[in-house]
């Protein structure tokens, strides 16, 4: 059924019949409405307040949450396969923390750019093999992974603070041609990974195991070892991540950034990927990355408190949920 | 005792946990003493009693992740309603515990009417309760409560930490609720099959509401007793504390895609947790490292009932 290609059996049905709108829509209809959405904000408020507008404060939204854009692709991944990862934000602490040691002790910048994301896909393989062989539910494995990362982290580096790093490390800082480096990675990886995910024969597999494992299993998708191999690419992604997080300032904060998995897995969800896996893409978490990324910005220039972002965020996902079940109860 | 008896998680956990215990009260000889397991009784009290709930939410195979935000929202709410809006202390606190339940109640609509799933639906309120504590209390805290509010959070009845007995009361009423009565099969039905749940005239949505709304109740009741500890509000209050919940109830084991599942094995999951926690610190192990362990033991108590359990015990 996933295998039909777009993100139902019916959409896939109705693509030979409808124009080219009816298909955007269907195929896509959650990106776009992310789309829209971040369009009327930028019109809304730029109109508010044009300062809103300028180039510097674009840039500012589109780098700044890149990492969050970066994680969200692998997590998509594993959340399209029908499995989640409560962890993500707990190891992008621990291998920050790991990636500005190495920087500060002297060791090459790209030993501590690699590093990471070996780690990441050796911690994740971990996982991966005890949600597919062991068989234990992968919420509970990351959430004991969770606990391990952060317990970890704390008691080694007892929260103390990295500084002093060496300015070629500062990857996040570099401005090839006036526009920061997140930026061309964060789109880069994007549209790689959607690609990737809609013509590979692998990603194909990875919605075929999401949508029925039964019938993925029938046709001859060796099922554990995908889901070890999409958790490893998983890792990778957060080591990628991890970079642009860990560049990004002069001093890296040796804690667990607060609920950063669940804004990772919200970015992923607002942007269409059914929490019961099968369906979704990888462009749509990176469009909702930039748009919580959008509304902070709005909020500081349209002077509203930025302690009311939270409740924005939730109400945006409620309204964003209920819209996509009464959407698909029409049979959409 | 049979074999498939003795093989049951919660027996392999009461064994754990008794084994634990032992060797932790040989580590340290302030664990073993009357003060100090009552004092762990007190720290446990708040994660115990959405922990006893979220029992319930995760057998009919849902989850509810916005518990640490309706403590932080309830805790906010108890001040302004007392300190800016002039009510009384308890009526304030009985509002604030009325709007918890109502974040609960709007938690299980949500789901229960509109089909959406309760990981995603909990995930928007936890983002959403939380902001509106933050939004509410612009990191603003409130203090100076009068001296008898403490006796919910800091004070004794009978020789035993207040909160305490409340948890005793709860967790009794939810284990004779989910253990001896129709309704506590409803429970393990709704989660077992909810389509053939439905189509056995049980009622599922009304099952959901009720679980639900009882959730945010017990998390606003946290709540309270929160504030009455410390002696403060703060909008960040309970932040992280539904994943403490979910490991105490999955080490208890309660299936995480519902239909089993006990109150008996929860306590025992709390009790483990904490006992580990107080115990290694005491042992000189500092305070954070016992989180690593407790993720270990998770994984581990989970593997092993797997291992056990394809020999045939299903």
């Amino acid at each position: 059924m996933a295998l039909a290609g777009t993100p139902s059996l019916k959409a896939a049905g109705l693509r030979h019949q409808s124009g080219f709108w009816t298909k955007l829509y269907r195929g896509y209809g959650q990106e776009t409405v992310i789309l829209c959405a971040m369009i009327f904000l930028l019109v809304a408020v730029g109109l508010y307040n044009p300062r809103f507008l300028s180039s510097e404060n674009l840039i500012t939204i589109f780098s700044g949450n890149a990492y969050i854009a970066v994680a969200a692709i692998g997590m998509a991944m594993i959340i399209i396969t029908g499995h989640i990862d409560v962890s993500v934000g707990a190891l992008i602490g621990v291998l920050a923390t790991i990636s500005g040691t190495l920087a500060v002790s002297g060791y090459p910048v790209w030993v501590a750019w690699l590093l990471p994301v070996v780690i990441g896909v050796v911690i994740n393989m971990v996982i991966g093999v005890l949600v597919a062989y062991a068989r234990i539910p992968s919420i509970v494995v990351t959430l004991g992974m969770l606990s391990i990362l952060r317990g970890g982290l704390i008691s080694i580096t007892g929260g103390a603070w990295i500084s002093n790093l060496p300015p070629a490390f500062l990857l996040a800082q570099q401005k090839p041609l006036g526009v920061p480096a997140p930026i061309y990675i964060m789109i880069a990886l994007s549209i790689l990974a959607a690609f990737w995910m809609r013509y590979s024969p692998f990603g194909r597999s990875l919605y075929a195991i999401g949508g029925n494992p039964e019938a993925a299993r029938a046709v001859g998708i060796p099922i554990e070892r995908r889901i070890v191999s999409v958790f490893m690419i998983h890792g990778a992604f957060a080591g990628l991540a991890t970079i642009l997080f860990a560049t990004q300032l002069q001093v890296i904060q040796s804690t667990v950034p607060p609920n950063l998995e669940l804004t990772v897995i919200t970015a992923v969800v607002i942007g269409g990927v059914s929490i019961l896996g099968g369906t979704g893409t990888v462009i749509g978490s990176t469009l909702a990355a930039i748009l919580f990324a959008t509304i902070g910005s709005a909020l500081i220039f349209t002077n509203v408190s930025a302690y009311w972002l939270r409740a924005v965020i939730g109400l945006l996902i409620l309204v964003t949920v209920l819209a996509d079940m009464i959407r698909r109860r029409r049979g959409a | 005792m049979s074999l498939r008896a003795f093989l049951r998680h919660e027996t392999i956990l009461a064994i754990l946990t008794v084994i634990v215990l032992t060797v932790l009260a040989f580590q340290s000889d302030k664990f073993f003493t009357v003060a100090n397991l009552l004092n762990q009784g007190r720290l446990i009290s708040e994660v115990g009693l959405v922990a006893i709930i979220m029992t319930f939410v995760i057998a009919t195979g849902g989850i509810d992740l916005s518990v640490g935000s309706i403590v932080g929202l309830t805790a906010i709410l108890t001040g302004v309603f007392w300190q800016n809006f002039g009510l009384p202390l308890p009526l304030a606190a009985g509002m604030a515990i009325l709007a918890g339940m109502v974040a609960g109640f709007v938690n299980g609509f949500i789901i229960a009417r509109f089909g959406v799933p309760p990981l995603i639906a909990t995930l928007a309120t936890l983002a959403l309760y939380r902001g509106l504590a933050e939004g509410i209390s612009q990191a603003r805290s409130v203090r100076g409560y009068p001296d008898w509010f403490y006796v919910l959070g800091q004070g004794d009845l009978g020789g035993i930490p207040t909160q305490l007995w409340i948890l005793f009361a709860v967790a009794i009423i939810c284990a004779v609720i989910l253990g001896l009565t129709s309704w506590g099969r409803t429970v393990y039905a709704i989660g077992s099959n909810e389509i053939a749940a439905c189509f056995s005239g049980l009622s599922v949505d009304g099952a959901k509401l009720a679980i639900y709304t009882a959730s945010g109740f017990a998390a606003a009741v946290a709540g309270v007793i929160f504030v009455s500890r410390v002696s403060t509000t703060r909008s960040d209050m309970g932040t992280g504390l539904e994943l403490d919940a979910i490991t105490a109830v999955v080490l208890g084991g309660t299936s995480i895609f519902g239909g089993r599942g006990t109150i008996i094995g929860t306590v025992l999951g709390l009790i483990l947790i904490q006992g580990l926690k107080n115990g290694l610190s005491l042992a000189g192990i500092k305070g954070d490292g016992t989180i690593v362990l407790i993720g270990v033991v998770l994984i581990m108590t989970i593997l092993i009932t797997n291992i056990f359990r394809r020999d045939g015990t299903r």
